[in-house]
């Protein structure tokens, strides 16, 4: 492998990764709070694709992207209010039946009103300009996408760290019902993390499907299993880590096919997730959690 | 309600005249064959069904482990019995593409055989990967089950194994089963059998386990080989029941085994009821035949000259999902919750039905 | 309650299932069964294929059996581009009571469907199933188009004479089209004396091919075949340009479709591919007549004025199996799979007559390219 096709390889595994991680962040939050894997996240950031094309049929870009971010997060706090809410005391695997249940929605849905053939993704001219730097030649995106998905991680450990909603977030992650006792309105704080996960998400999405160019009913499946294994990998709860397990699974697939062994590309995600699961099951930064009886 | 002398020589010749009844059903069917095959066709699809959604619930409901891996087990086995039973000359031309390999080339069993080779395979696969995995807690063994059915799925699509699996191309020219007989007598035994196990003492563990793992490991039990075990079980039989798909199908490749048909097997579940074995094998009858009987929304209505305009290509589906919503929401138990179907439960219910009229009727009157 | 409610689905399904099951074919009648995917994966296509059966429909209504006029009912079944439905879907076609069946567009479903129709006996007519185990070893399935192993050849053929000598193909696990053709192409390209320099495989519902297009353009191949469905076209096309590949990018008879125009846009221009029938040139009078009257169809039901190929092999399959009614005399299955053997006909496609495996005999396909955002006939080849 020459070394520009080494660069152009890297180039492409550091921007999926970003996606990735922005997409990953949205799980590891809601794992946080609710304990319960948001299997809806990934359509989410499919339907926020539809909803882009559909904005951008009669908006131009700078007007359409708001658009796109705030029927993002709508949805999301709807799917929480609906799917999600009336389920928080009862077991686990109820909510989790119900998270699955949204999901198959969403993608019946999708395929019901969009059909089932890809739709091509509006083109944002700013972001396609493609440039050549060497024998590397990549859009704008794909250079952004990174770069992005820094500065709004680092906002993001800003907003948690040293803020009130930020404090309120961290103590219900922690115990909820001691939580509640000191004040902190749950159901606002729940609200907030799908708004925060939602809406990043939606910028993941934006940027991903840029970068790939169609929508269609599945594309927001295999790459929300993907990032939950990412922030799975991370230790759930914690964003550094989603980041970093996104990039790596970004990076790690990217690897995998550019050595020809693409057959084993989404294998690959998953037995990260189990030898991680194994020699440290709390992930790479998670906490220790112990089991009361 | 206690099951007097009476009502129970009842019940016996009740179960008697059931069973009679689905005896002369099926034979009817078989008969008349090409008339029906539409019929007969979804039946035996929601006889395999409801196998593998009462495998799937003696470990989600009865032992409490929520695996997402059904796909994959039911992917081994039919691949399983797949390559046992196509015929030797026919192997040739299966394998157009890219050979078959010396290894398997002459290896045949008869179907009953290549079920329970099917059945094993799986089974000693769930064994390998419930090593690791079982030792997860709920929602990461859900990730890590639906992560190895993944990994089967790339494997047998891989182009590494083209000459034992066939790849990309899949198997064809499975046989079928010489008639329904056989596949309403494997599927009711593999459920008699499972019956069976929640039944023993094994099956008491386990329970045990669903209700609190901890008490239950203070009493005794060994959490992991008992998890185990119910796992390693409920693989088998999701083994045999994916073989039994293969020879439904006749023609099988990897995208069959993808996670939509472990989703569309908890569905079954949950609309069945989680922890009922009659629930589930109700919910296979009637989300498959439901599933065919809502192909009018796919097709463009037209009721006294209006076009209804919801109904196009795709409607059928969403009419599922909002359904399976709204299980989950307001009827979370399914149709039989933990219970089991009985005749006293039934006469029971027929009972009251006057009763709450009645009470109805008075509360309107207030 | 829960009992009752139970108790009285149960009742209302398998009513229906009986209701379903027991539906006999009215007299003076003849029911000719659609089996095509409208929704899945293959939805698109097989949408297109349903129109030019529906047009054929339109212009043949009726058909004359030893005097009396039967009139021809379509029964539609949608088998969603799934094997697992496609099963069913053709058993509901059984059920019916259809005489022939027409179909499949994507040649999975017509290899599950096979023993079905088989086992009841009734013929089945591929329109655009190009695979060769569709009709291999079934006696009852017939198909009006060519198969993978030509049209792997023609385009190697194609490939080689304007001046290719390296090739890079891709193809999708576990689609046996996409893995069928890509192979038959690699085998006929090497014969030819030329190099196959880089193979990759991408997964089913994979949206990102950078990595893959990456290890393409290291290879510096002059051309790239790409068989795949109409979903992933426009990924690889536009992913590829921009990456700044400038090798002719090839597929076969899946791309000529327009809605890969739409997607890719500019970066579509040039794509070469083969396929089955061009409207610039039309065969025969039927295929002339065919060219103007479905023009006129597709404008009133509200699709583009472009005839795609599917629908025409749509149309020739149904012209097929109306003739093969009319010289059989009869609405057996049987006796209509005799007559097709032995039948010959003009379709809008070219002439049409089966050899023993039931394949259409044709040697000809039509390579198109994609100019100014519309598909552009280049020329015709053949393979001896």
């Amino acid at each position: 492998m020459s070394f520009t096709t080494f660069l152009q390889q890297c180039m492409t595994g550091i921007s999926l990764g970003g996606a990735y991680a922005l997409i990953a962040i949205g799980y590891t939050m809601v794992y946080g709070v609710l304990r319960l894997i948001n299997f809806a996240h990934g359509d989410i950031f499919m339907m926020a694709g539809y909803f882009m094309i559909f904005a951008m049929a009669s908006f131009p870009w700078f007007v359409a992207i708001p658009i796109v971010l705030i029927a993002t997060v709508l949805l999301g706090v709807v799917i929480e209010r609906v799917a999600y809410r009336p389920l928080r005391n009862a077991p686990r695997m109820s909510a989790m039946i119900s998270a699955i249940g949204v999901s198959y929605l969403l993608q019946n849905l999708a395929t019901y009103l969009f059909t089932a053939l890809p739709k091509g993704y509006p083109e944002i001219p700013v972001l396609k300009r493609i440039f050549q730097i060497g024998g590397i030649s990549a859009s704008l995106v794909t250079f952004l996408t990174p770069v992005l998905t820094l500065v709004l991680v680092y906002l993001l450990i800003t907003l948690i760290n040293h803020t009130k909603i930020g404090m309120a977030i961290r103590a219900v992650s922690r115990d909820y019902e001691t939580a509640q006792l000191m004040g902190i309105k749950i159901n606002r704080t729940i609200t907030l993390v799908f708004v925060i996960g939602s809406l990043l998400a939606g910028v993941g999405s934006i940027l991903y499907f840029t970068d790939r160019m169609t929508v269609f009913p599945f594309s927001g499946s295999l790459p929300g299993l993907k990032c939950f294994v990412a922030a799975v990998f991370g230790g759930i709860g914690s964003i550094p880590g989603a980041v970093i397990g996104g990039f790596v699974l970004g990076l790690g697939e990217t690897a995998l096919v550019a050595m020809g062994q693409s057959t084993f590309s989404d294998a690959f995600t998953f037995v990260l997730l189990i030898v991680i699961l194994l020699f440290k099951p709390t992930g790479l930064f998670g906490e220790k959690a112990t089991d009361k009886v | 309600m206690k099951t007097t002398n009476k009502n129970r020589t009842r019940n016996i010749i009740l179960t008697a005249l059931s069973f009679a009844l689905v005896l002369g059903i099926l034979a009817y069917l078989q008969g008349n064959r090409a008339q029906y095959s539409y019929a007969i066709s979804i039946l035996e699809r929601s006889a395999i069904y409801a196998v593998v959604a009462v495998a799937m619930n003696l470990l989600n409901g009865f032992t409490g482990l929520f695996s997402l891996g059904q796909a994959g087990f039911m992917a081994l086995g039919a691949y399983t019995v797949g390559i046992l039973t196509i015929p030797v000359e026919l192997r040739e031309s299966v394998y157009y593409m890219n050979g078959i390999s010396d290894v398997i080339k002459n290896l045949h069993a008869p179907f009953g055989a290549a079920l329970i080779i099917a059945g094993l395979v799986a089974a000693l696969v769930a064994a390998l990967i419930g090593i690791p995995v079982l030792r997860l807690k709920s929602d990461y063994l859900a990730i890590a089950t639906l992560g190895f059915a993944e990994i089967i799925r790339a494997l047998i699509a891989s182009p590494q194994l083209d000459r034992i699996t066939n790849g990309s191309y899949g198997l064809n020219n499975i046989p079928k089963f010489p008639n329904i007989f056989y596949t309403f007598g494997i599927a009711a035994l593999c459920i008699l059998l499972i019956i069976l196990v929640i039944h023993s003492s094994y099956g008491r563990a386990f329970k045990a386990i669903r209700e609190d793992e901890i008490a239950a490991e203070s009493m005794g039990i060994n959490l992991f080989r008992h998890k185990e075990l119910a796992f390693v079980i409920s693989s088998f039989f999701t083994g045999v029941a994916g073989g039994m798909l293969a020879m439904f199908m006749q023609s099988i490749d990897s995208k069959t085994f993808q996670v939509s048909l472990t989703y569309d097997m908890l569905l079954i579940v949950v609309i069945g009821g989680i922890g009922s074995i009659t629930g589930s094998v109700l919910g296979a009858f009637l989300v498959t035949a439901g599933r065919e009987w809502l192909r009018f929304c796919d097709n463009p209505l037209t009721i006294g000259g209006v076009n209804i305009p919801l109904f196009r290509p795709g409607f059928r589906m969403v009419i599922f999902s909002i359904l399976l919503m709204v299980v989950v929401l307001f009827y979370r138990k399914g149709l039989m919750g933990t219970n089991e179907f009985s005749w006293d439960g039934l006469f029971g219910l027929i009972k009251n039905i006057p009763g709450r009229f009645r009470r109805k009727r008075k509360g309107g009157a207030q | 309650m829960k009992m009752k409610k139970l108790v009285s689905m149960a009742a209302a399904a398998c009513m229906s299932m009986i209701m379903i099951g027991s539906a006999v074919s009215a007299e003076d009648v003849i029911k000719i069964g659609v089996f095509e995917p409208v929704t899945g994966e293959n939805g698109g296509g097989g949408f297109q294929e349903v129109l030019g059966i529906r047009y054929a429909n339109e212009q043949y209504p009726t058909v004359e059996i030893d005097g009396t006029t039967y009139s021809i009912e379509l029964v539609e079944v949608d088998n969603k581009s799934d094997k697992t439905e496609a099963v069913t879907a053709a058993q509901s076609l059984v059920s019916e009571g259809v005489s022939v069946v027409l179909g499949s567009y994507g040649s999975g479903v017509s290899i599950a469907a096979g023993p079905i129709f088989g086992d009841a006996q009734i013929p089945a007519i591929g329109c655009s199933c190009t695979n060769p185990q569709v009709t291999l070893g079934k006696d009852f399935y017939f198909r009006v188009c060519f198969l993978d192993p030509f049209q792997g050849t023609v385009m190697a053929n194609y490939a080689s004479q304007n001046g290719c000598k390296t090739a890079a193909v891709i193809t999708q696990l576990g689609d046996d089209y996409s893995s069928g053709l890509g192979n038959f192409f690699k085998k006929a390209f090497t014969d030819l004396g030329c190099e196959v320099v880089s193979e990759e495989q991408f997964q089913t519902n994979q949206t990102d091919f950078k990595a893959i297009l990456t290890n393409v353009k290291a290879a510096n191949p002059d051309i790239i075949f790409a068989p795949s469905s109409i979903t992933t076209a426009p990924l690889i096309i536009k992913q590829a340009r921009e990456l700044g590949i400038e090798a002719i990018i090839a597929a076969g008879d899946t791309w000529e479709n327009s809605t890969i125009i739409e997607n890719a846009g500019d970066a579509a221009e040039g794509v070469v591919l083969s396929t089955f029938f061009d409207e610039a040139e039309p065969a025969n009078d039927e295929a002339a007549a065919f060219i103007t009257g479905f023009k006129e169809y597709l404008a009133a039901n509200g699709q583009e004025e472009i005839i795609p190929a599917v629908s025409a092999l749509g149309y020739d399959a149904y012209l097929t199996a109306y003739k093969a009614i009319e010289a059989a005399g009869s609405t057996e299955g049987t006796a209509i799979c005799e007559a097709l053997k032995s039948l010959s006909l003009d379709g809008v496609t070219g002439s049409i007559s089966f050899d023993e495996n039931g394949d259409a005999n044709k040697d000809m396909a039509f390579i198109k390219t994609i100019e100014d955002g519309a598909f552009k006939f280049l020329t015709t080849t053949t393979v001896e």
